[in-house]
C-alpha cells in the first residue's frame, strides 16, 4: 500500500482533494451550511459580505449554503445513477458475451435502439411524460447510462471469454453465472472502475443538464444546475452568482477526470506487468 | 578491461565485462532491482557466427540486444564495455547509435509477422534503413534486396518485393526480414530464435538460407536460440548461458562432442525418456471414427477416424494448421462435427458440450499449451485447483483443502504453493498446476494439446516424466498433441500424422515411425533437427538428390 501511495501523481492528488472536498459539503450539509438553504435572508443578488460569503441568489436566498445542499442533492443522484447504470450495463453485457447467440443479439440490438437516439432529446421527452420524481430521473438517466457501460463491458468481455481459462471451465461444465462472476467479471474489473469515474463525471453534468432545462431536481430543492438556471438572468446585470454553481461543476468533473485518467494509466501498465512500451 | 590495441585486427565484436540489470516488479512486494546479465566475455571476429544459447530467462537475447547497444522495456546496461571494431558503442551518444543501427548491426527477430508494417510493401520495408543511412540510392537498394531474395530463395526475386506481408508465408517472411537485415551490408547481424516460430519443415528452408545466406555475404553473426540442434548447424562458435553468466564457451565441435559441464550435457542429451510401447493397441477407449469438422464454411477436418486404448497415450502429431488442435477440440465437445461419430468407453458421447453430463466431462479432461492464459490470473493456486475439486466431488473446507494439497503433492509443488497466483509461478510450474486442475476431476482419459511446446527443454523434459508417472500410477490414458517428432518418440504407444486436415498415418509408434513411409511423414521426419554437425548439409544434399 505504502508504494501504492508513493506512485499517485500530483494530479491525482489534486483530483482526490476535490471529490473530497465535494463528498464532505454533501455528508455534512446540515452541520456546515451557515443558513437555511430556502429562508430568504435579503435583497436579491446582494453583494458578498462577511456575513454571506457568496452573496445572495435571484430570491435573497444565501449562495453558500444552496450550494452545500446542492452538492448533496447532485451527488446522491448522479452517483445512485451510476451505480444502478453500472451494474445493469455489466451484467447485462457480460451475460451476453458469455451466451452468444440470441442473448447476444438481442440485447446488443436493444441497446443500439437505445443508442441511436440522441441521450438529451430522449430524456426530455421521458421525463416530461413521466411524473417528477426523483426515482423516475434517476432510472431515466440509469437506463441511458447503462447502454455506454454496456458497449465496453461487452468488449470487454468478449476478449475475456475467447481466453483458455474460460474455455477450461466451460469443459469443466460450470454455468454462465459462475463464469460472469467469478471469471470474467474479476478480469474486467479495473478498466470498468475507470470507466465507472467517467460515467460519473457525465452523470453529474446530465443532471445539472437536465436540473437547467427544469426537468431535472425540481425547485426549491438546491442542485448546481438549478441553481445556475435560476441566476442566469443576474449575469445581464453584471451578477455572477450563476457562475458559482458552474464552478462547482466544472471543479467536480475536472476532479473526477484527473482521478480516472490515473486510474487508467495503472490499468495499462498492469497489462504489461512492467510498463513496457 | 581489454585494452583495445591488444585485439586482433580481424575482431569485430568485442564484449568486456557486460552487466545488464532491470527493475522487477513481484507481485505483492517491493520493486527491487535484478541482475539479468552477469559479467560476459566473448569476442566475435569478421565472417563468423557465434551461437548464444540458453533457457528463457538466461539473457540470451539481452546480450544480443546489447550489441545494439538497446536496453528493451526497463532494461539497463549497468556496466562493461562492447567495442565495434574498437568502438565502445555503449559510450557513444544518442546519435553515434543511430548511425549504427540498421547499417552496421542489424537485428533479426523471432516473429517477423509482427515486425513488418502489414500496410507497406515488402521491398520497401527492405531497403527502408539502406535508404535512411544514405547508404544506396534507391536504385542500387532494389537490385540488392532482388539479390538478396534470389541468395534467400525467395520465389520470383525481382518481384517479391511488390508483395504485402499477408501475400507470403511465415517462413518467406522470416527469410525476407533476414534480407532487410542484410542489405545495408552490415558487419554484425543478431538473429533473435529466427526459426522458433516456425514448422520443422519450414524451419529447415530458413535455416538453410540464412547460413548461405551468411557464408556469401561475410557478415558476422550472433545467433540467439534455445535450440541446441540447430545452433549446431549454423554457428562456428557456441556460448552456453544460464542465469545470465556463462556456462561453456568454446568451438561448436567441442560443445556438442565434447561438452565439459554437466550443464551442457543435459541440453546435449535431452529427452532420455524412453518409453516401451504396449503391446496390445486393439482397445477402444476413445474412439472418434469419419470425424468432418468445419470452421463456419472451410474444412478443418476430413474423415479422421482414429482411437485411444485405455492407459495408452497417443500421439498427434503434425505441423501448424494440420487439424491436431481441432481434432482435440472435437473430442472434448468444444467444436460439434459436421458428421461422424465420438465413443468413450464403448458408449457414444454427444457432440457438443451442452449435451454432455457432468459425468462424462469429468472422465474427459483437457491441458492446454499456454499455462498462462489456461489459469485465471486473479485465482490463487488454491482456488484454481479447488473448485475443481468442489465442482466435481462436492468437496468443501477441510476436505477440499486436504484434497488440493494431496494434488500438489503429485504434482510435485507441495503445500507452499496454495496461496500464489499464476504470475508468481514459473512456466514449468503453472503447467504443473494445469495438470494438477486436470486430475482433481479424477480423469480417465487427459487431452494433452502441446503441453510442453512452450516451455524449455529441461523443464519440458520434467513435464513429460511427470505425466508418465501418472499414466503408471492411475492408468491415465493421453491423447498428446505435438509437433515435436523427440517428444512422440519419448512417450507415444500409437501416432497418428495428420497434415492438412487428414490423418496421413496411423498405427502402433514401431510402425508410424519405421519405414516405408508416405511422402509427408518421410519430410517431417527428416526435419527434425539433430544433435549433429552437418546434419543440415546432408539433408540439403538427401533433398536435392
Amino acid at each position: 500500500m505504502k508504494q501504492t501511495l508513493k506512485t499517485v501523481p500530483l494530479s491525482a492528488w489534486i483530483g482526490i482533494l476535490g471529490i473530497s472536498l465535494c463528498v464532505f459539503a454533501a455528508l455534512f450539509a446540515p452541520w456546515i451550511s451557515p443558513y437555511d438553504p430556502n429562508q430568504i435572508l435579503g435583497d436579491p443578488w446582494a453583494e458578498r459580505s462577511p456575513e454571506y460569503l457568496l452573496g445572495l441568489d435571484n430570491l435573497g436566498r444565501d449562495l453558500l449554503s444552496r450550494l452545500i445542499w446542492g452538492t448533496r442533492m447532485t451527488l446522491f443522484v448522479a452517483t445512485v445513477a451510476t451505480v444502478i447504470a453500472f451494474s445493469m450495463g455489466v451484467i447485462l453485457s457480460l451475460v451476453a458475451a458469455v451466451m452468444r447467440g440470441v442473448v447476444d443479439i438481442g440485447l446488443s440490438r436493444l441497446n443500439d435502439l437505445l443508442m441511436s437516439i440522441p441521450t438529451l432529446i430522449f430524456a426530455l421527452i421521458v421525463l416530461s411524460a413521466l411524473p417528477q420524481t426523483l426515482g423516475v430521473l434517476i432510472m431515466v438517466m440509469a437506463v441511458l447510462d447503462a447502454t455506454r457501460v454496456f458497449r465496453l463491458g461487452r468488449a470487454l468481455a468478449m476478449d475475456l471469454v475467447a481466453m483458455e481459462f474460460v474455455e477450461a471451465v466451460r469443459l469443466r461444465g460450470e454455468g454462465t453465472l459462475w463464469i460472469v462472476f467469478k471469471e470474467v467479471l474479476p478480469n474486467a474489473m479495473t478498466p470498468l472502475l475507470a470507466e465507472f469515474g467517467l460515467r460519473l463525471a457525465f452523470a453529474v453534468l446530465f443532471i445539472s443538464t437536465l436540473s437547467f432545462l427544469g426537468l431535472g431536481i425540481q425547485p426549491p430543492t438546491p442542485d448546481w444546475g438549478g441553481m445556475v438556471k435560476d441566476n442566469k438572468d443576474g449575469i445581464i446585470f453584471g451578477v455572477s452568482a450563476a457562475l458559482v454553481p458552474g464552478m462547482a461543476i466544472a471543479v467536480l468533473t475536472v476532479s473526477i477526470n484527473l482521478v480516472v485518467d490515473w486510474l487508467l494509466k495503472r490499468t495499462s501498465s498492469l497489462k504489461g506487468g512492467r510498463g513496457d512500451g | 578491461m581489454a585494452d583495445p590495441e591488444t585485439l586482433r585486427p580481424e575482431t569485430l565484436l568485442s564484449v568486456r565485462g557486460l552487466r545488464i540489470g532491470a527493475t522487477a516488479y513481484p507481485p505483492g512486494e517491493a520493486p527491487r532491482d535484478i541482475e539479468i546479465v552477469k559479467g560476459i566475455d566473448f569476442d566475435l571476429s569478421k565472417g563468423r557466427v557465434l551461437g548464444l544459447i540458453g533457457e528463457s530467462g538466461a539473457g540470451k537475447s539481452t546480450i544480443g540486444l546489447a550489441a545494439l547497444a538497446y536496453g528493451r522495456g526497463g532494461v539497463r546496461i549497468t556496466g562493461g564495455e562492447v567495442r565495434l571494431e574498437g568502438t565502445d558503442i555503449l559510450a557513444l551518444g544518442k546519435k553515434g547509435v543511430r548511425a549504427l543501427r540498421g547499417a552496421r548491426v542489424c537485428y533479426v527477430s523471432q516473429s517477423a509477422a509482427a515486425s513488418f508494417n502489414p500496410a507497406q510493401r515488402l521491398g520497401d520495408q527492405v531497403i527502408e534503413a539502406t535508404l535512411h543511412h544514405g547508404l544506396a540510392t534507391r536504385k542500387e537498394a532494389l537490385a540488392r534486396a532482388a539479390h538478396l531474395f534470389r541468395l534467400l530463395s525467395l520465389p520470383d526475386p525481382d518481384s517479391f518485393g511488390d508483395r504485402f506481408p499477408h501475400q507470403v508465408s511465415g517462413g518467406q517472411l522470416q527469410r525476407a526480414m533476414t534480407a532487410m537485415a542484410l542489405c545495408p551490408e552490415p558487419d554484425l547481424i543478431v538473429f533473435d530464435e529466427p526459426t522458433t516460430a516456425l514448422d520443422v519443415t519450414t524451419q529447415i528452408e530458413v535455416l538453410a538460407a540464412i547460413k548461405a545466406a551468411i557464408e556469401e555475404t561475410h557478415t558476422a553473426a550472433l545467433y540467439i536460440t534455445h535450440d541446441l540442434a540447430v545452433v549446431a548447424q549454423v554457428a562456428d562458435d557456441i556460448m552456453v548461458l544460464r542465469h545470465g553468466e556463462t556456462v561453456e564457451y568454446g568451438p561448436t565441435r567441442q560443445i556438442i562432442e565434447a561438452p565439459t559441464q554437466d550443464y551442457t550435457r543435459n541440453l546435449v542429451n535431452v529427452r532420455s525418456i524412453r518409453h516401451a510401447e504396449a503391446p496390445d493397441q486393439s482397445g477402444q477407449f476413445l474412439r472418434l471414427s469419419g470425424i468432418n469438422a468445419f470452421y463456419g464454411s472451410f474444412q478443418v477436418l476430413h474423415d479422421v477416424s482414429l482411437h485411444v486404448p485405455r492407459g495408452q497415450t497417443l500421439a498427434i502429431v503434425g505441423e501448424s494448421g494440420s487439424g491436431k488442435s481441432t481434432l482435440a477440440r472435437v473430442a472434448c465437445g468444444l467444436l460439434p462435427p459436421a458428421s461422424g461419430e465420438i465413443s468413450f468407453d464403448g458408449a457414444p458421447l454427444p457432440r457438443t458440450l451442452k449435451k454432455r453430463t457432468r459425468e462424462q466431462l469429468r472422465r474427459m479432461q483437457m491441458i492446454y499449451q499456454m499455462a498462462d492464459t489456461a489459469m485465471n490470473p486473479r485465482q490463487t493456486v488454491g482456488q484454481i485447483i479447488g473448485r475443481a475439486v468442489t465442482f466435481y466431488s462436492g468437496k468443501r473446507g477441510a476436505a477440499r483443502r486436504a484434497r488440493v494439497i494431496e494434488l500438489l503433492d503429485q504434482i510435485e509443488l507441495g503445500e507452499a504453493y496454495l496461496d500464489r497466483y499464476p504470475a508468481e509461478l514459473s512456466g514449468g510450474q503453472k503447467q504443473r498446476v494445469a495438470i494438477a486442475r486436470a486430475l482433481a476431476a479424477e480423469p480417465e482419459l487427459i487431452l494433452c494439446d502441446e503441453p510442453t511446446s512452450a516451455l524449455d527443454p529441461l523443464v519440458a523434459d520434467g513435464i513429460l516424466k511427470l505425466l508418465l508417472k501418472l499414466q503408471a500410477e492411475k492408468g491415465l490414458s493421453y491423447v498428446f498433441i505435438t509437433h515435436d517428432i523427440a517428444i512422440v518418440r519419448a512417450i507415444a504407444d500409437s501416432v497418428a500424422v495428420m497434415h492438412r486436415g487428414r490423418l496421413v498415418r496411423f498405427g502402433p509408434k514401431s510402425q508410424v515411425l519405421a519405414p516405408p513411409f508416405d511422402d509427408y511423414t518421410a519430410l517431417l521426419l527428416a526435419s527434425v533437427p539433430e544433435m549433429e554437425l552437418g546434419w543440415l548439409e546432408k539433408v540439403l544434399a538427401r533433398r536435392r538428390a
